[in-house]
């Protein structure tokens, strides 16, 4: 019993606990909103005035100018993109022709199917070699393939550069305690950032086109990685460490042959995400105008054309699940030995293999042009009439009228006044409300970052759009959970549904999330509604997700003893698997929160008030200074509702007994 | 300390917590185990004084917790000490310097560990190969070493098999070749055997003492097992709370148990099998007739002992008689055990 007083010790604030301080929170926010609904309240407190905004983006632009020209910061990285250029112009030559040195491609897309086929059984058996090969046929059929390349020489470079410079850091993170302490902070921020507040800097700094776009890339996809290092070395087990160290290691061949090594799992999931982010974020460079797949798309979804969309789309999906799928067949790919006496060319048989036909190709493509690459009237790309399918799909009545009763009635009658209600409210009333909320959910901590954070959002001159922007997300993910968790929970009940939604999940979690606006803009043209459904497509997939995972790994024995103890189906539910499943689905409703963030900027393109939409303003002049703030503000809020689910989920995991 | 000494050390300390050398240095003397705890500390080993001769087979033995890995770990400097200190070939190895360190642990001492500590990306003949690597063996040489190591511990042919593909008594094989892999002359031996199952253990434990046979180095090996201990310890260290309560001989343990602790520890066992007609044999007594040998154990004579009418019976150690045994001693040990 002494445990438990102690430990509840801490939560008590002058006598109240927790949740009644969070109550009187929300009772000081309410009174304060019906004061504003009956004139009461003065201006002042309904909206920071304006003269009282701090001109943050003035004072970081006067930062960024002086780093930028007075420290000569513009200089060194003008320099280092004399070198990314260098290598970028040698992977666009190989990959799609462009006239630089080495002044040897295109390579003919043939020869890269095979090669893809190839490694594909090498890393998976058959399957794999058919998602490789058929990917890369796919797009050269269907008349991608030079604005595929273009991405893909920008990826090429992108990744291993985030590879090797999120390895050293996790290193250095993991070695130098105070490293990793300095890193931690700047990683979560870095990892709630809104990608549009990468895009400007790359381009201030290093020229519009691939080199921003690659600089922009890396520097996304590096987080991870670092994470994944540390991870993967802080797990290598001692013993082995103590093997090396008794081999007579140095502190250099200890890295090198032991813990690198050992920590291969790791790093290699850490390979994975930096492909899978780069892929993204490659796609997204299109808003600073980087030709390639994402520029493609950008284009034909302005001008409406919804059968190149899709196509385009189909391409980018094909390249995540590949790039997704073979990665992690390499993660698992465990050494295997061969059988004494073995032939030098038998073990290195599939080497060989992708060799022989790459050069066989090569050799190919000298005399049969189609081998070499498609002209433009040999492709199969069928926009025009999978255009008027699709457009005649949504013409058809029913489907018209399910549309546009979503529109009309959804919209206008909940989501707009929803969105009327979210903005009446006095700004400090909203921020005594999330403060509220991190208190009774997260722990004290929790609740005072919600008050900087928000008062800084107010500060920072956006209230308004950040309102809208919160709102769309919450909006957004409330529907989405109205639909994930129960096909979650139904999915659950057997092994095979919840095999079968969590391939889709896994699948669905691997595409660039731009390709998400397709179908949205499809069913919804532009509109609020297709942006709210856009992120409700791309935040139901962790919400199933983890609701799936949760209650499957709910212990047998627990739903064993409700069973004997005559449960029915639905108080096991209620009673033992959702309470024990509950903070496996808070990270999932926590991702899906955060993935809304995301995805609420990105659907900006569609055309939205919110914080989104100035950002990408930003991006057509040098604004960095408003660019930062919009961009932080964004952060600000994803971070608050990131630490306080996350702090509850963990607290209730160690109450649950469940370690962490 | 003697020329014969390998390992020596005086008054070790090794305390876990913040800052320990400090917390060392201020402790009252005979401050308990559980004393240290209350402050905010943990005694891995206490005060201990040890040495291990050449050739010698020390076998360190204690409950899990005890401080047995921890001191073996001292010996090695895989930790560092915080008081006390640590001779090896009467070198002290805490003021080497870290090069000194790696050049003692790439040509004097093997380890083997419980889980092995296999690498995981490396073919059997590479993870034999590792230690000769890391001191830059050339290629050709160390291959040679690695093959010839592979096929004593009798895994000729697996060599080119990866660690995960090989069973647990397969894998410590290997650990024990890449151990004596440099020929070291210091092996230690972190409970090898203890992953294993039982009728494994036994056929691995047969199989190092006929290793041991062939090679002869120092040994310091761990184990939590008593039976595994009489079966191969020259000299066992029993542990408790990081303190040694008592280093002897299997019989001496058995017969003259230092503590109350070390008594309960050997109160199950056989001590008929144990102790053997060397240490029973008194010099100054007097026999007639056939001698038995010294290293039989008193279950081996058993028999004879029963049948034999002498009241005492000439000892012999290489054909010379050392002394006589007292017959009705040595039968109050084997009925004792019955």
């Amino acid at each position: 019993m002494a445990d438990v007083t102690d430990s509840y010790r801490p939560d008590r604030m002058a006598g109240f606990s927790r949740t009644q301080w969070a109550q009187v929170l929300v009772g000081v926010a309410v009174v304060l909103t019906v004061l504003q609904y009956t004139g009461l309240l003065p201006a002042a407190f309904h909206r920071l005035p304006e003269e009282l905004v701090p001109n943050f983006a003035g004072w970081l632009d006067a930062i960024f100018n002086f780093v930028k020209d007075d420290l000569g910061l513009l200089a060194l990285t003008r320099l280092l993109t004399e070198g990314l250029q260098w290598l970028l112009d040698v992977t666009a030559n190989l990959l799609f022709g462009k006239r630089r040195w080495p002044n040897i491609g295109p390579i003919p897309w043939t020869a890269v199917a095979a090669v893809a086929g190839v490694v594909g059984y090498y890393l998976g058996g058959w399957r794999m070699a058919l998602l490789g090969a058929g990917t890369f046929i796919w797009t050269a059929l269907i008349g991608q393939w030079t604005i595929a390349m273009e991405t893909m020489s920008v990826l090429v470079v992108a990744a291993p550069l985030a590879f090797f410079i999120g390895l050293g850091f996790g290193i250095l993170a993991w070695r130098k305690p105070w490293v990793n302490r300095a890193i931690k902070p700047v990683l979560s921020v870095l990892q709630t950032l809104p990608f549009f507040t990468y895009l400007l800097p790359a381009v201030i700094f290093f020229k519009v086109g691939p080199t921003a776009g690659a600089v922009a890339t890396t520097i996304y996809a590096i987080p991870p990685m670092i994470l994944m290092t540390t991870l993967g070395l802080q797990k290598v087990s001692p013993e082995v460490v103590e093997a090396g160290n008794m081999s007579g290691c140095t502190r250099w061949q200890l890295l090198r042959h032991v813990y690198l090594p050992s920590a291969r799992t790791e790093i290699l999931v850490g390979v994975n995400q930096v492909i899978m982010l780069c892929l993204a974020m490659v796609v997204l460079t299109a808003f600073i105008g980087m030709p390639g797949l994402g520029a493609k798309l950008l284009a034909m979804m302005g001008s409406f054309k919804l059968g190149r969309s899709f196509e385009i789309g189909i391409t980018i999906v094909l390249l995540a699940v590949m790039l997704d799928r073979m990665s992690k067949a390499w993660v698992v790919k465990q050494p295997e030995h061969f059988e004494k006496g073995t032939p030098w060319w038998k073990k290195h048989f599939m080497l060989l293999l992708g060799v022989g036909l790459f050069l066989f190709f090569v050799l190919l493509s000298q005399f049969v042009p189609e081998a070499q690459a498609l002209g433009r009237r040999q492709n199969f790309s069928q926009g025009k009439e999978l255009d008027n399918l699709i457009k005649g799909f949504l013409n058809i009545d029913v489907v018209k009228a399910t549309t546009g009763f979503l529109r009309a009635f959804v919209n206008v009658q909940i989501l707009i006044p929803f969105r009327n209600f979210m903005l009446s409210i006095p700004t400090p009333a909203f921020i005594l409300l999330v403060i509220a909320f991190a208190l009774w959910l997260g722990g004290k901590k929790q609740a005072v970052y919600a008050g900087v954070f928000f008062s800084l959002v107010a500060l920072s001159g956006w209230w308004d759009r950040s309102v809208i922007t919160l709102y769309s997300v919450i909006s957004a993910v409330v529907i989405a959970m109205m639909i994930g968790l129960p096909l979650g929970i139904v999915a659950a009940r057997t092994e095979k549904w919840s095999k079968r939604i969590l391939l889709v999940c896994d699948t669905a979690q691997t595409f660039p999330s731009f390709v998400y606006l397709i179908p949205a803009i499809m069913l919804f043209g532009i509109t609020d509604i297709a942006v709210i459904f856009s992120i409700l497509i791309f935040a139901m997939v962790p919400l199933t997700r983890y609701t799936i995972e949760g209650l499957r790994t709910v212990p047998v024995e627990m739903t064993e003893a409700a069973d004997m103890a005559g449960a029915t189906r639905m108080q096991k539910l209620w009673k033992v698997q959702l309470p024990l499943a509950l903070p496996t689905m808070a990270v999932g409703f926590n991702q899906a929160i955060m993935f809304a963030f995301f995805m609420v900027i990105i659907a900006a393109f569609i055309g939205t008030q919110d914080l989104g939409q100035e950002l990408q303003r930003t991006l057509a002049g040098t604004d960095m200074g408003k660019n930062f703030v919009l961009g932080i503000c964004v952060a600000l809020m994803a971070l608050t509702f990131d630490l306080t689910i996350l702090k509850w989920a963990s607290d209730q995991k160690k109450k649950l007994g469940l370690g962490d | 300390m003697t020329a014969n000494t390998v390992i020596s050390c005086k008054n070790v300390w090794k305390i876990f917590g913040n800052n320990p050398e400090a917390y060392l240095s201020k402790m009252p003397d005979g401050h308990s185990f559980d004393d240290i705890r209350k402050d905010g500390y943990i005694a891995g080993v206490k005060d201990v004084s040890i040495e291990v001769s050449r050739g010698e087979m020390l076998v360190i033995m204690g409950l899990s917790g005890s401080g047995k890995s921890t001191l073996v770990r001292c010996f090695s400097r895989l930790h560092d000490i915080t008081g006390g200190t640590i001779e090896v070939e009467g070198q002290d190895i805490m003021s080497l310097s870290e090069k000194e360190l790696i050049d003692l642990r790439r040509n004097k001492m093997g380890m083997v560990f419980q889980s092995f500590g296999l690498l995981p990306h490396r073919t059997v003949l590479d993870n034999v190969a590792f230690p000769l690597e890391m001191r830059g063996q050339d290629k050709h040489e160390r291959r040679a070493r690695a093959l010839e190591v592979v096929k004593l511990v009798g895994l000729e042919g697996r060599e080119d098999y990866f660690p995960r593909e090989l069973s647990g008594g397969q894998q410590q094989r290997v650990g024990i070749a890449r151990s004596l892999a440099i020929e070291p002359d210091i092996w230690f031996l972190d409970e090898p055997f203890s992953a294993l199952d039982p009728l494994i253990r036994r056929e691995m434990q047969d199989e190092f003492l006929r290793l041991q046979e062939l090679l002869g180095k120092t040994i310091v090996f761990i184990t939590h097992d008593f039976d595994e201990a009489l079966r191969l310890a020259d000299r066992i260290a029993i542990m408790k709370d990081g303190a040694v309560e008592q280093c002897d001989t299997p019989d001496q343990i058995v017969l003259n148990p230092a503590t109350e602790y070390v008594r309960k520890f050997t109160e199950e066992i056989d001590k008929a099998r144990v102790v053997h007609a060397g240490v029973l044999a008194k010099a100054d007594l007097k026999a007639t007739g056939d001698p038995v040998d010294a290293k039989a154990s008193v279950q081996d004579l058993a028999r004879l002992l029963v049948q034999d009418k002498r009241k005492t019976i000439p000892v012999a150690r290489d054909g010379a008689v050392i002394g006589g045994m007292d017959r009705a001693e040595a039968l109050e040990i084997l009925l004792e055990a019955g």
